[in-house]
């Protein structure tokens, strides 16, 4: 070998497959070849003129390759963003996007037609406002919509810091519909459900480390509903008590709630594991 | 290539067994105790549990897999004590599970299913492809990986979990009845497969075919009613029935001998 590289004779006679080359001459120039691409591209080129017949086995086998391979198609490129969005939104999403959805559709249509009598001064879209994402925090983590709920819980994911990736998704996706339904209806401020709204998350997640996220999240649900929908059915009128708690002035009391909420999330963070 | 592997499958095993149990009970429901009192400590090899239905193996699977929280007694799995509270993240990386009925996404692939589970279980970002490849390639989906979930036939299904359960190199492989849905040709890979994984895991295999433990198992642990009834080898299990036992085989009637003398209506429906 000359310098640093194998000398032109030495690839010719590897090419040819000399077999009076030393055993130690061939190792030393193999593991050369590994790490010098001038030298292999030597190689090659003597192939082609001291080889004729790997060459010509070479062409061949190539020949019978070329249409197999142009038979594989290429899978369509969507998988990083398949598993982008899976990684924050549960791949099992379509259920509570259909039930946001429809519940916030529901709400406009009942802000059109209803008698302002009815709800008052209340709008309906601002009495489900507040727990509409909890809809979707419980569907995220229900066992019987998410088909690989028994994976999920035993992977290393699972716990709190796959809870609130889903959890913002859910927030993602829900205030900035609820924000546009209170534009368009012009009966909600911003300032009245978004602050309860985030407090409702935020307990239904530190109930969740005791109960369950999805079963905390449904029952805050149902308590709400049994506060608000019964009573406003019932005498035609949302509750006094309620309309003032969602009054602008109450806002630090919610403000409270959501501390506490995050607070108890935070103090039981480890608890999250089995959900 | 060089195998994936992490700081902590080369650090030294500071644990005499990859699973130790002592007095495990783990309640289902309000009263009934699935795993009654359970003592048991497997190493590397692949264990067979096996056990009449309703024996316990599905609990003690999801225990193992810590899905479901030890009710009484001492849990260890790879030298973590498994409490009823605690961050396990570090432990359940090294654990592949494959449940019984394993739920999946249909719109997923193969690929993008078992990359979604790698990303769950933690596999270093820049491992997740050769890891998802490698595993594919060993239960033979290589050729249908990019195919979506929802085409597979049953036997491919099982296959693909059990890719997702060996995708990030487990030291703890649980696998409960993988055999279902397989047909003869597939078993015996399959057989072959779990030989190979037991060489360097723990793997546990749950199932109620008394030739699969037969043919794959280098131990077995005969589990009935929440308790252990014999935990030793495939031969130990032959030995133990006579001529004047049910079965077909040396190993089944071993297995009506062992059930039928710990008090197990074995035979029975």
């Amino acid at each position: 070998m000359s310098g640093e590289h194998a000398s032109r004779r030495l690839i010719d006679d590897y090419a040819r497959g000399d077999a009076t080359m030393a055993a130690d001459t061939v190792w030393a120039l193999e593991a050369h070849l590994e790490s010098c691409a001038p030298c292999r591209s030597h190689l090659a080129a003597s192939v082609a003129t001291e080889a004729p017949d790997v060459a010509a086995l070479l062409d061949t086998v190539r020949a019978g390759l070329e249409p197999q391979l142009d038979a594989a198609a290429r899978a369509p490129s969507r998988r990083h963003l398949t598993r982008r969005v899976s990684a924050w939104l549960t791949p099992a999403m379509a259920p509570w996007l259909a039930v946001i959805v429809v519940v916030t559709l529901m709400a406009l249509l009942l802000n059109a037609v209803a008698s302002p009598t009815f709800f008052g001064d209340t709008s309906p879209l601002l009495l489900i406002a507040p727990v509409l994402p909890l809809c979707g925090v419980a569907a995220s983590w229900s066992r019987g919509l998410d088909p690989a709920h028994e994976l999920t819980t035993s992977a290393a994911r699972a716990g709190l810091p796959l809870l609130l990736r889903r959890t913002t998704a859910v927030l993602v996706v829900v205030l900035p519909g609820l924000l546009v339904g209170g534009w368009l209806t012009g009966t909600m401020a911003a300032a009245q459900w978004l602050l309860p709204s985030l407090a409702f998350t935020s307990t239904a997640l530190a109930m969740g480390s005791v109960v369950g996220v999805t079963r905390a999240a449904t029952g805050l649900l149902v308590a709400w509903g049994v506060l608000v929908v019964v009573p406003a059915s019932a005498t035609g009128r949302v509750p006094h008590a309620l309309q003032r708690v969602l009054q602008p002035d109450q806002l630090p009391l919610w403000g409270l709630l959501l501390a506490l909420g995050i607070g108890a999330v935070i103090a039981r963070r480890n608890a999250y594991s089995t959900l | 290539m060089t195998p994936a592997s992490s700081a902590a499958d080369t650090a030294p095993k500071t644990y005499p067994w990859e699973i130790r149990a002592s007095g495990l009970r783990v309640a289902v429901g309000r009263k009934k105790m699935a795993v009654d009192g359970l003592d048991l400590s497997l190493g590397i090899g692949t264990h067979g549990l096996l056990g009449p239905n309703g024996a316990g193996k599905t609990t003690l699977i999801r225990t193992l897999a810590t899905v479901l929280r030890p009710t009484e007694g001492e849990l260890e799995l790879l030298g973590t004590s498994v409490g009823r509270i605690g961050d396990y993240r570090a432990l359940r990386r090294r654990i592949g599970y494959l449940p019984q009925d394993f739920g999946y996404y249909k719109r997923f692939t193969v690929r993008e299913f078992v990359e979604y589970m790698a990303w769950l279980k933690e596999v270093p970002k820049a491992d997740v492809p050769a890891a998802v490849q490698r595993a594919v390639e060993r239960v033979g989906l290589a050729d249908r990986a990019d195919h979506r979930m929802k085409t597979l036939s049953g036997g491919m299904v099982r296959r693909a979990g059990i890719a997702q359960a060996i995708v990030n190199a487990p030291a703890v492989l649980l696998l409960d009845e993988p055999t279902a849905g397989l047909d003869p040709a597939q078993r015996l890979r399959f057989r072959e497969l779990l030989q190979e994984l037991g060489r360097d895991t723990c793997v546990v295999v749950s199932t109620h075919l008394v030739e699969d433990v037969a043919a794959a198992c280098s131990d077995v642990v005969l589990f009935a009613d929440g308790r252990l009834v014999i935990q030793g080898t495939p031969d130990d299990l032959a030995a133990a029935g006579g001529i004047e036992y049910p079965g077909d085989s040396p190993l089944e009637r071993g297995y009506s001998a062992l059930l039928r003398n710990s008090g197990q209506q074995g035979g029975t429906w």
